[in-house]
């Protein structure tokens, strides 16, 4: 009965694994001339926003021109164009909207500062709120609380 | 320090402010992209004739390109107001987007045809290079062949004398800047 079960098992994860390329391939119709360009394929449709559908990338939404952008990529691809290349293409028609990664410009400035800039805001703030109260961290303690807090140090050195 | 206290009030104007501001903001209304660039070149049939154009055919300028389709509801929407401005003598390109010609030509025998010429673009790879995400937009076209402006979505009288008087002046006077003395 085990051995059965365990053969069964097994028979439907390998049929699951033969079965996902031909999934996938049902998602993805195109044909790529190699792996490399395939994975550039899904990078580079993971970082093009939709500019119709606006949340979300061309690689996940129907909406025409996703699918019309999906088409330019896969033959720019083909034809041997940079990552480089291709992003200006799609910049100079959709402008830096179309990037979830835009380039650094007068417009984006702030939005990569950010959390550079909030990080040290916060920083800087913890470390005021430290200096101005030391006195709400040093609470007297009983000799009993200090002598059990000594023994816990001790047991977690140990 | 009493200036401390009113460190969350600041916060919330602010925050507040930005919010606000948020409301007012259209987040489908994309900047363009192809602003003052010259109108990309393209190599398709017009739509009545089957003749083949390129961006020389459209001469008369300043005028508009309207992005038009028979699958697009909006498009009926502002057709009407295409054919009036037609009337009033602003020459109107259309870019018939992504549509069935037949059809196109179908609809422009029906509602009446407000256009100078028809680009056909099947495929859409006119509107790829202009940067078009849907219909209807409407761009101007300034003397000089430039794309100078460019509207998402219905255009109508309002929009038309807030957003295009300035390219054509003689058939829509720009509105009086606001003012109390605006309103008649």
């Amino acid at each position: 009965m085990k051995p059965a079960l365990k053969a069964l098992m097994r028979a439907m994860i390998c049929g699951q694994l033969w079965l996902a390329p031909v999934v996938l391939a049902v998602i993805e119709t195109y044909e790529f001339s190699s792996p490399d360009l395939e994975l550039r394929y899904h990078q580079l449709s993971q970082e093009l926003r939709c500019p119709k559908c606006q949340n979300q990338n061309i690689a996940d939404s129907n909406a025409p021109i996703a699918r019309d952008l999906r088409v330019v990529l896969y033959e720019q691809l083909e034809q041997g164009a940079t990552d480089d290349e291709i992003l200006a293409f799609m910049v100079a028609r959709y402008g830096e909207f179309v990037r979830y990664r835009p380039g650094v410009d007068r417009n984006t400035v702030l939005l990569w500062a950010a959390p550079g800039l909030l990080l040290t805001l916060g920083a800087v703030g913890l470390l005021f709120h430290f200096r101005q109260r030391p006195s709400a961290r040093s609470t007297d303690l009983t000799e009993a609380e200090q002598a059990e807090i000594t023994r816990l140090l001790g047991e977690l050195r140990d | 320090m009493q200036a401390k206290k009113f460190i969350p009030l600041v916060a919330f104007a602010v925050l507040a402010g930005l919010l606000f501001r948020g409301l007012s903001i259209d987040p489908t209304e994309l900047p363009a992209a192809r602003l003052g660039q010259p109108f990309p070149d393209f190599a398709q049939t017009e739509l009545i004739s089957g003749r083949q154009i390129s961006v020389s055919a459209l001469a008369e300028r300043p005028a508009l390109v309207n992005v038009w389709a028979t699958w697009c509801y909006s498009c009926r929407v502002e057709h009407p107001y295409l054919l009036t401005l037609a009337e009033q003598g602003v020459p109107i390109y259309g870019l018939n987007y992504k549509d069935e010609p037949v059809k196109a030509r179908e609809w422009l025998a029906q509602l009446g045809d407000p256009y100078q010429l028809n680009v056909s673009d099947v495929e859409g790879s006119v509107g790829l290079d202009l940067g078009v995400y849907g219909a209807p937009e409407t761009y101007v076209l300034d003397a000089a062949g430039h794309i100078a402006h460019r509207h998402v979505g219905v255009l109508d009288e309002a929009v038309f004398k807030r957003d295009f008087s300035r390219w054509f002046p003689a058939v829509a006077p720009p509105a009086v800047a606001a003012g109390p003395e605006s309103g008649q």
